[in-house]
């Protein structure tokens, strides 16, 4: 048995989310390999190759695997496949626009987003935005999974010496090219690896609130800054604040919800933290239901006050 | 330009979803029902398209129960042209319900197809990715940006760390982000003249689709509930409550 996990990267550095799903595939028992696909990504392979547990690292490096671009990396992924029973990737937005590109190109039906791996073979997911945990057992010969990354531990960064194998694929497609990105540069904490979380609602009523309620108890505690949906459709943050179904999965030892009310939506987002506190001025917010602290009052004035205490 | 818009009908957004006691799945059963939010999104954003004379016809799809026939409609009234209803007894999984649409795909030739990005009761955010695979297009997933332009589509796309635009060529698909564009409510007269449109009904035999399940379900479980905590009294209470956790000095 084995396993290649795809790893996620920017081209320097390993993304935290990948050793996640080498704990995965640990789960799955065999042999790990882990293919780092990039652009001048000598550095994440040497990374790839130290995490405890990984056998080998195949390292594609050319131009047309710069940007992840799926038109050329499932290709490549395919194209390696043959060696392996199970295909891994950690539910990153590359993860997730890659994978099932390469499970249909295999003739598989996915599983996308596991949260266990159970002993008969067979694998729980959530659905209906977490109000329901499918079990589920595939038939298909071979294997496509996305593990999500509060799921598992993160596998050891140090400690492994796997060898480096070059490999190639087919290169580009030329049905996709990368035009630009805007990528935040911050010095906080990422947002689904950080251990403690303060996110904002609609009740902020604009950038300039966050920026001077949210951030300063964020950067008090050593925080990332989370958002709900309703806060990030109206601008006050970036789209990659937002957490919940349909946006990041956080589970953080703290998280704090200002102002949210506490939609299905979001949940699905952020209760699997250790601890949750919420300050929202309407004592039926549901956001309450899962608080292990709440405060109902105004945030404008207990935020600052808050922040000012700590 | 044409452009296919595949909607699924799913739980409503805003009704919490029951897990039927013998553990065999969500119950359904009298609950409302809703076209896949994000596939609103992936309507509206063909109409847009078409209003800005830049594409001509809009043919929306859905492959469920017969009933699914009533989120067809919810398209057309919309603004799409037609529709076409593959009727399967259950759900089929995503890579089935690609094949089906990748069959659809070839029959109508469309420039785009404009899928959501992912399905509020599975999530399973795979079919957009899956048909461009069997078609061996490009794919723009989670868009929140869609600019045409001669044979070619820019696509901003919602990633991790923010944004990113692409390229593609066209034929090409795309699946949409919640950014993307804020869907319309159909009016009532538009609502009237939808039911006038035409929908083609199909099978997946017809389009010799084997949809057998690929997983098998064991079984669906609540997850484990949170227990709802204390109200803190005030501000001191809570700092001290996140001292005594450690996590502030
Ligand atoms: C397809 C789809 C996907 C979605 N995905 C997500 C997702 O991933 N993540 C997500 O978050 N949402 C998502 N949503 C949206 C979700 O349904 C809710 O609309 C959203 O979470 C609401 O955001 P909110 O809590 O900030 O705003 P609201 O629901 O408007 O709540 C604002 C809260 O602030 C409180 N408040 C107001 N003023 C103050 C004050 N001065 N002091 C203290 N409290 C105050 C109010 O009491 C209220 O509880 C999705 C929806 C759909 C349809
Ligand atoms: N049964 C279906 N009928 C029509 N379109 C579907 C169906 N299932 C999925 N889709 C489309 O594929 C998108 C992604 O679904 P999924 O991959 O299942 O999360 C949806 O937003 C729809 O646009």
């Amino acid at each position: 048995m084995s396993t290649l996990i795809l790893a996620d990267h920017d081209n320097k550095e390993l993304a935290p989310a990948t050793l996640v799903a080498v704990t995965a595939a640990a789960k799955l028992g065999g042999d790990v390999h882990v293919l780092v696909a990039g652009e001048g990504s000598q550095a994440v392979a040497d990374a790839a190759a130290k995490i405890a547990g990984v056998a080998k690292v195949l390292h594609a490096d050319d131009a047309a695997y710069g940007h992840a671009l799926a038109e050329n990396l499932a290709p490549l992924v395919e194209g390696l496949m043959g060696d392996y029973d199970y295909l891994l990737a950690p539910a990153t937005s590359t993860g997730k626009n890659v994978l099932p590109r390469v499970a249909a190109k295999m003739d598989t039906q996915m599983i996308s987003e596991i949260v266990a791996i159970n002993d008969d073979g067979s694998f729980d997911r959530p659905t209906y935005a977490g109000n329901a945990i499918s079990t589920v057992k595939s038939s298909d010969a071979k294997k496509v999974i996305t593990v999500r990354g509060t799921a598992f531990d993160k596998a050891d960064a140090e400690g492994g010496s796997a060898s480096v194998e070059a490999v190639s694929g087919a290169g580009d497609s030329g049905k996709s090219s990368f035009v630009s990105a805007e990528i935040a540069e911050s010095e906080r904490p990422e947002l689904t690896s950080a251990g403690i979380v303060v996110s904002g609602g609609r009740a902020l009523q604009s950038g300039e609130n966050f920026e001077k309620i949210i951030e300063p108890l964020a950067d008090k505690l050593g925080a990332a800054v989370g958002a709900s949906r309703a806060a990030v459709d109206a601008g006050y943050v970036p789209n990659d604040y937002q957490v919940g179904q349909t946006g990041k999965i956080v589970a953080p030892e703290l998280y704090i919800a200002i102002g949210i009310s506490g939609a299905i939506q979001h949940l699905a987002g952020m209760k699997d933290s250790k601890t949750i506190i919420a300050i929202n001025k309407d004592e039926d917010a549901p956001i309450f239901s899962v608080a292990d602290y709440g405060l109902v009052a105004d945030l404008y004035k207990a935020v600052p006050e808050l922040t000012e205490k700590l | 330009m044409k452009i296919l818009v595949p909607v699924k009908r799913v739980i409503d957004y805003n009704v919490k979803p029951r897990v039927k006691a013998d553990q065999s799945g969500v119950d359904l059963a009298n609950v409302k029902m809703s076209m896949n939010p994000f596939d609103e999104i992936a309507v509206e954003e063909a109409i847009r398209l078409k209003e800005a004379g830049k594409a001509d016809e809009i043919v929306v799809v859905s492959i469920g129960e017969q009933k699914a026939q009533e989120t067809l409609r919810t398209g057309l009234a919309m603004g799409a042209d037609r529709g076409i209803l593959v009727v399967a007894d259950a759900m089929p999984e995503p890579l089935a319900v690609a094949k089906i649409l990748a069959k659809v795909v070839e029959e109508e030739s469309p420039d785009l197809v404009i899928l959501g990005k992912q399905a509020i009761d599975d999530d399973s955010n795979q079919v957009g990715q899956m048909l461009a695979a069997l078609l061996d297009w490009p794919q723009g997933t989670f868009a929140s940006k869609v600019e045409p332009a001669d044979g070619k589509v820019n696509v901003t796309r919602e990633v991790d760390g923010g944004l990113e635009t692409l390229s593609l060529s066209t034929p090409a698909i795309i699946t949409t982000d919640l950014r993307l564009n804020e869907p319309r409510y159909a009016s009532l007269p538009n609502i009237m003249k939808a039911k006038k449109k035409p929908i083609d009904e199909k099978t997946p035999a017809d389009y010799g689709v084997d949809t057998a399940a690929r997983l098998e379900v064991l079984k669906v479980i609540e997850p484990p509930k949170r227990e709802a905590g204390e109200i803190v009294p005030d501000v001191d209470t809570l700092v001290a409550k996140i001292k005594e956790k450690g996590f502030a000095a």
